[in-house]
């Protein structure tokens, strides 16, 4: 009895007893810890431009319930530009489980904790698209203090071991250019006959292939998909190759080189976010997973 | 009434059992308050007494399984947190424990720490709720309910800080947990635990010698030890028969050996022993989560985890001591990234067969109480 009665009287009067609060006027503080629903990062002042997606669609293969759907943008000639054209959510569909953001090698999804999403409109008024996910992340911070400010750093220094490997890589592909010029002279000195100096250009590009070869990985992905023109225009690159070019070079060799084992790893793409070259080999896992019989996502 | 059955109406002579009309068929659920779900039992009643029933459900299924085949390893984990949809926790733990058995993970001291922790506030949690509706069931409507969801709420609050869900929490990963405790988490955690045993005596006081609580539960839905063996009743349900059975203490898994607390017995199987064996059972887990806040280890909170979860062909059967008894997943494994079989043993769907046994001979207001003295969640029995 006495218990009931301190409950009671204790209900009316203690601070902490008084959970309710009267909804559409006031609104209590949603814990920064919370998530509901997915949305996409973008730094600076427009969305599209800073999009940090680039439509790896690592998220769209770890989500359980298969509520992501993206297709990767392309330029006016049909050429893929890593930024998704189409990403949507159906947020019917998600569980929020997280398991995106944690796939997402570039800190380009985060969860939100917006609550307010009633719509009148049962079925297109979930589906978020592209427009509607782009969240500053001004708007990280706001919702997510400490979780956005961790994120930062860890992209900061991201880009501080990207920048420091990206000089790296030219000094060595610079060295490597003079290397190679220093024996083209040599060879054409040698023997003036075409045929035997594209002989020897041939040699030297497989040598600068393997020579950059284990940076290539550590990169964010630079290289597009291996087009057929290109890799014929590769032995007639030497003669030209300055210090910037070798980096789009190696790459095109270094993929055409790794395909097979790279699409044998390709359904499990969703477990190694740590690994950039996932992205290149996007377009394969998405063939891959639309065969295999994923739940069709309502359009 | 002993007048009309004195003097029967004259000219008749009526057999009851020619006329068959006493035994009155009830289904009772599926949206029945005191199902907890979407449950049904179809009672056959002699006047107000259960004389059979029969457990319908399948209400909630959601096949569970089969979609986990589906699904490579990692990604079932959330589905996992909707089977016992009150402890998530307990859930991923049995999870990641038998995958943790396909590859040899080592896992981190802290993420041991955590993730007893974790599991024991689930069991406070879920017991708040068991105990809470139990007294609902019985009859006082509300508020003793609400005292043990305020309590619960404190808890789930820890969860959505740590996890950022409620219920669905997702925390679990194969060789560790998800993120870190947040800054100030362990305090706030200390402090929960130390308030909790001022609301559990409180609610002895009100509850435990109560005398229509005792009227009520005791000697209602008794089953015997050998009983209780026979139905391979697990956790609190087989404890209150008497049997000493904790997996926790059987098998030992996680770090549950280096932390010193008693598994409470009941002695006569009756409802009023499972209602206090959940009583006692909190004030051990409360010590366990003492010890393990005071000895939480500074440290990594992943193992080494493969990125890609790939096992060999093996099969595994990881189980634990979730707040409800025994929660195995039973996983065949056969090389690739998704599971050739996946077998979840829920310990609600199991205890309930017990269901009708306890429940023919006693009133159908017991039978309410005798439901909810089992403890299901209907998210896991149909899973």
């Amino acid at each position: 009895m006495g218990v009931t009665a301190k409950n009671f009287f204790q209900s009316y009067y203690k601070k902490d007893r008084l959970p309710t609060v009267e909804y559409p006027e006031e609104k209590s503080t949603v814990n920064q810890y919370s998530r509901n629903f997915p949305f996409l990062l973008y730094d600076g002042d427009d969305p599209i431009e800073g999009m940090r997606c680039i439509a790896c669609t690592l998220c769209e293969l770890a989500c359980p319930p298969a509520c992501i759907y993206i297709i990767k943008d392309k330029d006016e000639n049909g050429k893929p530009i890593k930024r998704p054209v189409v990403f949507d959510i159906d947020l019917s569909v998600c569980m929020s489980c997280q398991l995106c953001v944690e796939a997402c090698p570039y800190e380009a999804i985060r969860m939100d904790s917006e609550f307010e999403l009633s719509t009148a409109n049962r079925f297109e008024g979930l589906m978020v698209n592209r427009e509607e996910l782009l969240k500053s992340n001004e708007y990280y911070h706001e919702i997510h203090p400490i979780e956005a400010q961790v994120t930062d750093d860890r992209m900061a220094a991201k880009a501080a071991e990207a920048a420091a490997k990206q000089k790296e890589r030219e000094e060595r592909a610079r060295l490597a250019a003079e290397a190679k010029k220093a024996a083209e002279e040599k060879k054409a000195a040698e023997e003036a006959a075409t045929a035997q100096a594209a002989e020897s250009t041939e040699a030297t590009v497989a040598e600068t292939a393997e020579a950059t070869e284990p940076e290539v990985e550590k990169i964010a992905p630079v290289a597009e998909s291996p087009q057929a023109e290109e890799q014929q225009e590769v032995p007639a690159a030497p003669e030209t190759a300055e210090a910037p070019k070798p980096v789009e070079e190696p790459p095109q060799a270094v993929e055409v080189n790794e395909v097979p084992q790279a699409k044998e790893a390709a359904p499990n793409l969703e477990e190694q976010p740590k690994k950039p070259e996932g992205s290149a080999e996007a377009e394969e896992p998405r063939v891959e997973s639309d065969n295999s019989g994923e739940p069709e996502k309502p359009e | 009434m002993s007048t009309i059955e004195a003097m029967p109406p004259r000219g008749y002579s009526v057999n009851k059992d020619d006329l068959g009309a006493d035994i009155l068929e009830i289904a009772m659920g599926p949206h029945h308050p005191s199902t907890h779900g979407v449950f049904r039992m179809d009672l056959k009643l002699d006047g107000e007494t259960v004389v059979d029933l029969k457990p319908i459900f399948g209400y909630l299924h959601r096949n569970h399984e089969k979609l986990a085949e589906e699904l490579t390893y990692p990604m079932s984990m959330p589905f996992t947190d909707r089977l016992d949809y009150l402890c998530g926790m307990t859930n991923n733990w049995a999870y990641a424990l038998s995958c943790e058995k396909l590859i040899d993970i080592e896992i981190p001291e802290r993420a041991e720490y955590i993730r007893v922790i974790v599991a024991e506030l689930t069991r406070l949690v879920n017991h708040c709720l068991l105990v809470g509706f139990f007294i609902n069931d019985l009859g006082a409507l509300g508020t003793p309910l609400l005292y043990a969801l305020r309590e619960r709420e404190k808890i789930l609050d820890l969860f959505e800080t740590l996890s950022g869900a409620r219920m669905m929490v997702n925390y679990f990963r194969f060789g560790g947990v998800r993120c870190d405790l947040p800054d100030g988490w362990l305090t706030e955690c200390k402090r929960i635990v130390d308030a909790f045993p001022a609301f559990l005596d409180e609610y002895e006081t009100l509850l435990v010698s109560n005398e229509i609580v005792i009227t009520r539960a005791q000697n209602v839905g008794v089953v015997t030890k050998e009983e209780a063996v026979n139905f391979s009743l697990t956790g609190p349900m087989l404890r209150a028969s008497g049997v000493n059975y904790d997996i926790r203490k059987v098998d030992k898994y996680g770090i549950y050996d280096r932390f010193d607390f008693k598994v409470p017995l009941g002695a006569h199987g009756d409802c009023y022993d499972r209602f206090m064996v959940r009583m006692l059972e909190m004030r051990e887990s409360l010590k366990i989560l003492n010890q393990a806040i005071k000895d939480l280890p500074e440290g990594e909170i992943m193992g080494e985890a493969p990125k890609i979860f790939k096992p060999a062909a093996a099969e595994a059967y990881g189980r634990i001591e979730s707040p409800k008894g025994e929660l195995g997943f039973y996983l065949i494994a056969d090389g690739t990234n998704y599971p050739y079989r996946f077998k979840v043993r829920p310990p609600s769907f199991v205890n309930l067969t017990a269901l009708r046994h306890m429940c023919i001979g006693h009133k159908v207001a017991d039978a309410v109480i005798i439901l909810g003295s089992i403890d299901i969640v209907l998210g896991e029995v149909d899973r």
